[in-house]
């Protein structure tokens, strides 16, 4: 198996650049090729038993050609060239103005690779069932509650090339492997869940080492500890939410407003804001799409946009929105590297990489002793935000009671709501425990993996919707 | 045969010749277009094509998946190879085969093609989605039409196994939809959504779409926070379409083999109340998952789940069916979300007995409470294994039986069991909802929920 790479280009320079200038023939300011060959693995555990094992490998491309405030696209499947020449007549169809001419394609340029050690293509599949098996017995040796244990482990490649009539001629080679656990545990009628997951952008060597054992054991303390819950408490309180995975918090309050896609439609609460302060001097953010081995990175996004970090928030004031080509031309911008896509039968969008809120001096202890009364969100299920309003809603999976400074009892059952601008400028300590986690972000249909991460972060007040009335 | 049943026979053949011992190949191939309007001129157009199979294959009561896009003689064979491999990675279960489809004929059911959709040319349907976004800006209280959507597609499917299934259907299906922003004064902003879908566009009523959007925005316009209280509550029908999608999926028998279910070993007991019936129908020409057969070839068929509060069955597909025993059929639930990956046990379209009042006279009979017109958050804030559920809401305030104040940022709370038997009225009419699956829902009186607010 090669290394990532160093595989020859998806498409050749001269069939590429022919194929960029016949998507022209009938006008546009810009033209693209975008090509793909994607390949995955994935097999499941659930009661004790090895099963929907799955691979699957697609080449396809998709053409676009921008006009104006228009964008045309067509994708098809297969890399030969009727293929793109049909992609790129059918894009190009429903303009009807004269040809327009391309920049010459760069020679490729291939992104930095992130290191991948083993690629999870050359490691047997006996072997990824058999680490499954581990993190099942480590599960249900959590304790004699653990009731079922349900687990998964998926690895994809994406070689992606991108060529564009700006010249725009690169390829990114991105390897990830995953595995997450769901444990339930049961005592009489209460039934609760746990959840873990662990992912990078990177190989197998991730799982070994009994990393991906170690998951199941964490859920299932998730759901072991969820067992002695109470309802949890309604009403406006502080909160304390937890890090890494709780960063998700700040994607969906702060980042998806952040994109300039729902900015330029005057659909983001934060249109309008930009160089204002949002958030207390302690808050400092950045979107990251070079974090090594960061389940959101990548050497260029699904534009040819080199990689970069983006700084979002500097001391509470707001200094960026995230960019693609489309919206970033549109003000006389350049891209922030934010242009990506699910695949070649998706259009790139304005979307965020890893986000995350830099880490600040205090223990994340001392955070929790500054609260009398309050809830801590240690991990959430997920969450959903409207831009355009700012109302936000978290699902909590693992919830505890502050009292006296202290963390108490775990709750079930909680929600977080709020609005976006109001919770972000609430929050009023970060804590030097910083961790980045892997989530799945959807949106236009589009699913990509994010990253997510920041240390224990506390919001002033915040409303908590428990089944406790 | 046609030409993908042809080709779902030989990838049958490719797996079967790469030493399976069973096999199954569903082919799929489509066209479609989706048109984004923004500001009156389009903002994307999108033609897409594609065309791929996916394969089971057993081993011995092992099971293994694998699909592709090259359907040259040597794909198919990969496709097959790959397939095999991955059917010797997972443990035997002798519940594991394909569905037997033997005796079943399959129908073909009129009505899930509209012949009209060829007619329609890119201008047209460009018209239409602006005729939507118009409509949705009549209303001066709107600011932004964030986004504008018409997209349809034409798909062909195919399905051939070692067990003798064969088949192949074709469809089509359109849809639109509109997300409006209105704002008042200053700061005071909120949003909304308008949609229909249908198998030709001659079907969407476009200012209706339009309108939904607007009227959903203004709606919510000085929307408040409620007091955190317990109280009646309705459910519009997009809402009850989330929430009883939630509980069809409780419902399949794979969640309650393998112990995930808050209603597993409750079959022939009252789970609702009596003003609740639900049926799995995946015959009715209107509902999006309607086919001759299901993703392993059982022939789709109509299947009360719950008659005024009872449960009579689970849904099932072949591996579920035989794992029950007792003589349990498959009902032909085996769901697809293509040729990607193999199918499991899924509702097909739910629909919700009509009652007798409208939306208004429920929230007449509900007197004081509150009536729910979205939720946000539903995946994250739902225990699917214990049912217990917290989640966004917004809506209007219920005062002497009439609608009155708006409000949002709130959260409505309950469990699953404890909602169904608090259903105190269906209402009418019942409208094909794309939340939860797909659900033609009504809107529902639920007696009691908590409400979480400040």
């Amino acid at each position: 198996m090669a290394k990532p790479g160093s595989d020859p280009p998806l498409v050749d320079t001269e069939l590429a650049g022919r194929v960029i200038a016949r998507a022209l023939d009938r006008g546009g300011d810009l033209a693209e090729l975008f090509c793909e060959a994607r390949s995955s693995f994935a097999v499941s555990i659930d009661e004790s038993r090895v099963e929907r094992a799955q691979g699957g490998s697609e080449r396809g491309a998709g053409v676009r050609v921008v006009s104006g405030e228009t964008t045309y696209f067509a994708h098809v499947d297969g890399l030969a060239e009727p293929d793109l020449l049909r992609a790129a007549d059918a894009a190009a169809a429903a303009l009807s103005g004269d040809r327009s001419e391309a920049q010459p394609l760069a020679a490729t340029e291939r992104a930095p690779s992130q290191e991948i050690e083993i690629a999870p293509e050359d490691v047997p599949a006996a072997r990824k069932a058999e680490i499954l098996r581990a993190l099942d017995e480590r599960a249900r040796a959590a304790g004699g509650e653990v009731a079922q244990v349900q687990a998964s482990y998926a690895e994809g490649r994406r070689r992606v090339m991108v060529a564009s009539s700006e010249g725009v001629n690169a390829s990114d080679d991105r390897t990830r492997v995953r595995v997450g656990a769901q444990v339930v545990a049961r005592r009489g009628d209460v039934v609760e869940t746990g959840f873990e997951t662990l992912g990078a952008h990177r190989g197998f060597e991730l799982l070994e080492g009994g990393a991906a054992e170690a998951i199941g054991g964490q859920a299932a303390e998730k759901a072991l500890t969820l067992l002695g819950a109470d309802p949890a408490p309604a009403g406006s309180m502080p909160v304390v939410v937890g890090k890494g995975f709780g960063g998700v918090l700040f994607h969906e309050m702060t980042g998806h407003g952040l994109e300039s896609d729902a900015v330029q439609k005057g659909a983001s609460v934060y249109a309008g804001k930009l160089g204002e302060r949002v958030a207390e001097p302690i808050v400092t953010a950045y979107d990251d799409g070079r974090l090594p081995g960061a389940w959101g990175t990548g050497g260029i996004d699904d534009e040819g946009t080199p990689s970069r970090k983006t700084l979002l928030i500097e001391d509470g004031k707001l200094t960026s929105y995230l960019y693609d080509v489309v919206r970033a031309r549109r003000e006389g911008a350049a891209s922030t590297s934010n242009g990506r896509r699910e695949s070649f039968r998706h259009l790139p969008i304005p979307r965020m990489t890893n986000t995350y809120i830099a880490p600040g001096d205090p223990e994340p202890e001392d955070l929790i002793a500054g609260v009398e009364s309050g809830f801590y969100a240690a991990s959430f299920g997920g969450g959903q935000v409207d831009p355009a309003t700012g109302d936000f809603v978290f699902g909590v999976s693992e919830g505890y009671l502050i009292e006296g400074g202290k963390v108490t009892k775990p709750c079930r059952g909680a929600t977080l709501i709020g609005n976006c601008l109001d919770a972000l400028g609430r929050i009023d300590g970060v804590a030097n425990d910083f961790e980045m986690k892997t989530g799945f972000c959807g949106k236009d249909g589009q699913r990509v993996p994010v990253g997510t991460g920041q240390g224990h972060v506390r919001i002033g007040e915040l409303t908590v919707g428990g089944t406790a009335v | 045969m046609s030409g993908l049943e042809e080709l779902a026979a030989d990838a049958l053949g490719a797996a079967l010749e790469s030493g399976a011992s069973d096999a199954e190949a569903y082919a799929q191939e489509g066209e479609g277009i989706e048109v984004r309007v923004y500001e009156g001129e389009v903002e994307a157009l999108t033609e897409s094509a594609e065309r791929g199979v996916g394969v089971r294959a057993w081993i011995d009561g092992r099971a293994g998946y694998a699909f592709g896009t090259d359907l040259s003689t040597d794909g198919l064979r990969g496709i097959g190879a790959a397939a095999v491999e991955a059917a010797r990675v997972s443990d035997s279960d002798e519940f594991a085969g394909p569905a037997d489809p033997a005796g079943t004929e399959l129908e073909e059911i009129a009505g899930l093609s509209d012949s009209g959709l060829a007619e329609w040319g890119t201008e047209r349907k460009v018209d239409l989605a602006r005729e939507v976004e118009r409509a949705a800006r009549a209303d001066s209280r709107v600011v932004a039409i964030e986004d504008t959507i018409y997209a349809d597609a034409s798909q062909r499917v195919a399905i051939a196994s070692s067990s003798g299934a064969r088949g192949g259907y074709e469809s089509t299906s359109c849809y639109s939809y509109a997300r409006a922003i209105a704002a008042e004064g200053d700061g005071d902003r909120e949003s909304g959504l308008g949609f229909d879908l249908a198998r030709g566009p001659g079907s969407l009523d476009p200012g209706a779409i339009g309108g939904e959007a607007a009227d959903r925005a203004t709606s919510l316009l000085g929307a408040t926070k409620p007091e955190s209280r317990t109280c009646p509550i309705v459910l519009d029908e997009t809402v009850a379409a989330s929430f009883i999608g939630f509980i069809g999926g409780v419902l399949c028998a794979d969640a309650v083999q393998r112990g995930r279910s808050p209603f597993a070993d409750r079959l022939g007991d009252e789970i609702a109340s009596a003003a609740l019936t639900l049926a799995d129908d995946g015959l009715d020409p209107g509902g999006p998952a309607s086919a001759p057969f299901d993703g392993e070839g059982t022939p789709r068929r109509r299947t009360p789940l719950i008659d005024a509060g009872r449960l009579t069955t689970y849904l099932h597909d072949s591996y579920t069916a035989r794992r029950a025993g007792n003589g349990q059929a498959s009902t032909g639930n085996a769901a697809r979300s293509g040729y990607r990956s193999a199918p499991s046990v899924s509702t097909s379209n739910l629909v919700i007995a009509e009652g007798a009042k409208d939306a208004d006279e429920l929230i007449a009979e509900a007197g004081d409470g509150v009536y729910v017109t979205d939720v946000a958050g539903l995946h994250s804030g739902v225990n699917p294994v214990s049912g217990t559920f917290s989640v966004g809401a917004s809506g209007r305030r219920i005062d002497d039986g009439a609608l009155a104040a708006p409000l949002s940022e709130f959260t409505i709370a309950s469990d699953l069991a404890r909602m169904l038997t608090a259903v105190q009225a269906s209402g009418r009419p019942a409208r094909w909802v794309p939340f939860g699956g797909s659900v033609k829902a009504a809107p529902l009186l639920i007696a009691e929920m908590a409400i979480g607010g400040s």
